[in-house]
C-alpha cells in the first residue's frame, strides 16, 4: 500500500499541470486510507471467489491452468466493479460533491483524482495479488509477468469506465446491480485484450501488441471517461 | 438479361416443409412477426390506457366537486 | 431565422400534430414492403446452394441487425441533441428508441440463433457478430434500466442520453475487439453470408425487406414518441382535448 508521503513527491508536479490536482489526490488518498475495510473488501472478494472456482469445476491442474487467465481477469473486473459503487457516494451524501461542482477547479481533475486513488487502492493491489492467485490456479509460468502487466494497465481503464457508471447512479438509493448492468458491456474490450495478452504469453507468442492496445484504451479512457463522469455528476447533483 | 422470378416450390406442403428446414424458417418468421406487431400495436394500447386514466381522473374530480357543493348546501340552513 | 424550423420541431405539440398525417402512410408502406419482401424471400427467391432453404432467414435477420445498430446511433444522437439544445422532444425520441432498438436486437439474435441450428448444428455459437449483437442488447438494456431507476423523468432523460453517448463511443471498439477475439479463438469457420457475392435474385427481396424495416422503424419510432409526448404533456389542455376526442385520429 503506498503511503501518503510517497505520493507527495508526485503532487507538486501534478499541481503545476493542473492546479489543485495534487491536493485533491492527497485528500482523497487520506480519506480512503482511513477506511481500511473498504480497501480490503474487494481484495478479499477477489481471493474468496477464486478459491471457490476449483470447488466448482474440480481440482485438475490442466483444467485450472486452462481457465486461469480468463477467471482471474473476470474476477478482477467484478472486484473493481463492486468497489466502484461507493466511489462518489459519501461525497454525494454529505454535499461535498456539490461543492466540488461549484468550485472553480475543473470537475475533470476532481474525477481523475478520485479515480486515480480508486485504482491505487483496488486495481494496483489486485495486480499485485494476481501472481499468488496464478499460483493457486496453476497458471503456466510464462503467463505471470503478462498477467501482472495486463492487470496493471487494464484495471486503470476499468476504474475510469466504472467511474462514469458510478457518477450516473450516485443519486439512486440502491445502484448496485444497475451499476453492473450499465458498466459491464463497456468493460468488454478491456477484458478481451487483457485475457488475450495472457493467453498469448502462455502460448509463447509476443504479447506486446495486446499490452499496447490496453495502454491505448487506457489513454482514451483517461481522456474521455472523466469528462463523461463529470457530466454525469452535474446531472446527478442538479437533480 | 432477365432473371425469371418464379415460385420455387412444387406444392404448398413443399413450401411449408422447405426441405426439412421449414420449422426453423417458420419459427424465425413467426417470432419476428409477433415482435414487430407488438411494437406496432403498443402505442395505440398505451393511448387507450392514457384515455381511461384521464376519464377516471375527471370522474374523481367531478365527484369531489359534487360532494363539495352538497356539503355547502347542507351546511347553509344551519 | 433559418433555425426556426428546428425550434418548432422541438415543440411536442407541433410534432404531434404534424406527424399524425404521416403515420398511416408509413404504416401502409411498411406493411406492403414487408409483405412483398417476405413472400418474395420465402417463396420466389432461389434456394441457396450451400445452406438450402434455411438461408431464407436472412431476409429478416439482416434488416433487423442493421436497424438494431442504427437504432442505437439514432437513440444516442437524439439524446445528444436533447443535452445540447435542451430539447424536450428529442429526449422523448431517445426514450422511444430504446425499447424499439432492444426488440430489434432481440429479433436479430433470435433469428441468428435459429439460423445457426441447421447451419452449424447448434443454436448458439460465440460468433463475432452474434456476440457483438448480444453486447448491443446489454447496452440497450442498460439504458432502459437506467431510465426506469430514476423517479424524475428529466434526470432520467439526461442520464440516459449520457449513457447512450458513452455507449456510442464504445461500440466501434467493442466490435473491433470482439472481431479480434473471434479470429483468435475460431479461425476459418463458416462465414454466415457472403454479402459481396450475393446474387441479384436474392438481393432484391433483401433490399425490399431492408427498406420495409426502415419504414417500420420510422413508423413505430414516431408512434412511440407520440404516446410518450401525450404522457409527458399530460397536464396541458391540448393533450386532454386530444385524448378526450378518443375515436378521431386513433393510431
Amino acid at each position: 500500500m503506498p503511503s501518503v508521503e510517497s505520493l507527495s513527491g508526485i503532487a507538486p508536479a501534478a499541481s503545476r499541470a493542473a492546479p489543485g490536482f495534487g491536493a485533491l489526490l492527497k485528500v482523497e488518498l487520506l480519506l480512503v486510507l482511513r477506511k481500511r475495510a473498504d480497501i480490503a473488501n474487494p481484495l478479499l472478494f477477489f481471493v474468496t471467489v477464486l478459491a471457490l472456482l476449483p470447488l466448482g469445476v474440480g481440482p485438475e491442474p490442466e483444467l485450472l491452468a486452462r481457465v486461469a487467465p480468463g477467471i482471474i481477469w473476470v474476477m478482477a473486473l467484478l472486484a473493481t466493479l463492486l468497489s466502484q459503487e461507493s466511489l462518489f457516494r459519501s461525497d454525494f451524501e454529505d454535499g461535498t460533491l456539490e461543492q466540488v461542482t461549484l468550485s472553480p477547479q475543473p470537475l475533470y481533475f476532481a474525477v481523475l483524482a478520485k479515480t486515480a486513488v480508486h485504482w491505487l487502492v483496488t486495481g494496483l493491489p489486485l495486480a499485485l495479488l494476481s501472481p499468488l492467485l496464478g499460483l493457486m490456479l496453476n497458471l503456466p509460468a510464462a503467463g505471470y509477468l503478462c498477467l501482472f502487466a495486463s492487470l496493471l494497465l487494464g484495471s486503470a481503464s476499468l476504474s475510469l469506465i466504472g467511474a462514469v457508471g458510478a457518477a450516473l447512479t450516485v443519486a439512486l438509493r440502491r445502484p448496485g446491480l444497475l451499476l453492473a448492468l450499465i458498466v459491464m458491456p463497456l468493460y468488454v474490450p478491456v477484458l478481451i485484450f487483457g485475457t488475450g495478452a495472457v493467453q498469448a504469453a502462455i502460448d509463447g507468442y509476443a504479447y506486446s501488441a495486446q499490452l499496447a492496445i490496453l495502454a491505448a484504451l487506457l489513454a482514451a479512457a483517461a481522456a474521455l471517461a472523466p469528462l463523461a463522469a463529470a457530466g454525469a455528476i452535474r446531472i446527478s447533483v442538479d437533480n | 438479361m432477365e432473371t425469371k422470378v418464379e415460385f420455387q416450390f412444387a406444392s404448398l406442403a413443399d413450401f411449408l416443409a422447405m426441405d426439412g428446414h421449414g420449422i426453423y424458417v417458420w419459427i424465425a418468421y413467426g417470432v419476428t412477426a409477433a415482435a414487430l406487431i407488438a411494437l406496432a400495436v403498443y402505442p395505440s394500447l398505451r393511448r387507450r390506457q392514457l384515455q381511461r386514466e384521464l376519464q377516471r381522473q375527471q370522474r374523481i374530480q367531478q365527484r369531489r366537486q359534487q360532494v363539495e357543493s352538497d356539503r355547502i348546501k347542507t351546511a347553509e340552513p344551519a | 431565422m433559418a433555425w426556426q424550423w428546428f425550434h418548432r420541431l422541438g415543440s411536442p405539440r407541433w410534432f404531434y400534430e404534424r406527424t399524425g398525417v404521416w403515420l398511416p402512410w408509413l404504416a401502409l408502406a411498411s406493411l406492403v414492403l414487408l409483405t412483398v419482401g417476405s413472400v418474395w424471400g420465402l417463396g420466389f427467391a432461389p434456394q441457396d446452394a450451400k445452406q438450402g432453404n434455411s438461408y431464407r432467414i436472412i431476409y429478416i435477420h439482416v434488416p433487423a441487425a442493421f436497424l438494431a445498430l442504427a437504432g442505437y446511433y439514432i437513440m444516442a444522437i437524439s439524446g445528444a441533441i436533447g443535452l445540447i439544445w435542451k430539447m424536450k422532444l428529442s429526449f422523448a425520441v431517445m426514450r422511444a428508441a430504446a425499447p424499439i432498438g432492444a426488440v430489434l436486437t432481440f429479433v436479430a439474435l433470435f433469428t441468428g440463433a435459429i439460423w445457426g441450428k441447421p447451419t452449424w448444428g447448434t443454436y448458439w455459437v460465440w460468433d463475432a457478430r452474434i456476440t457483438s449483437m448480444l453486447i448491443l442488447l446489454f447496452l440497450y438494456i442498460g439504458v432502459i434500466a437506467l431510465a426506469r431507476a430514476f423517479s424524475r423523468e428529466q434526470v432520467a432523460d439526461k442520464a440516459c442520453a449520457l449513457l447512450a453517448l458513452v455507449g456510442t463511443v464504445n461500440i466501434p471498439i467493442i466490435y473491433k475487439s470482439v472481431d479480434w477475439w473471434f479470429t483468435l479463438h475460431q479461425p476459418a469457420t463458416i462465414k454466415l453470408t457472403q454479402s459481396s457475392s450475393i446474387d441479384p435474385s436474392m438481393f432484391y427481396p433483401l433490399l425490399t425487406m431492408i427498406v420495409g424495416f426502415y419504414c417500420l422503424y420510422t413508423w413505430t419510432l414516431i408512434a412511440h414518441t407520440r404516446t410518450l409526448v401525450l404522457q409527458r404533456e399530460w397536464r396541458t389542455q391540448w393533450v386532454q382535448q386530444e385524448l378526450a376526442e378518443g375515436n378521431r385520429g386513433g393510431d
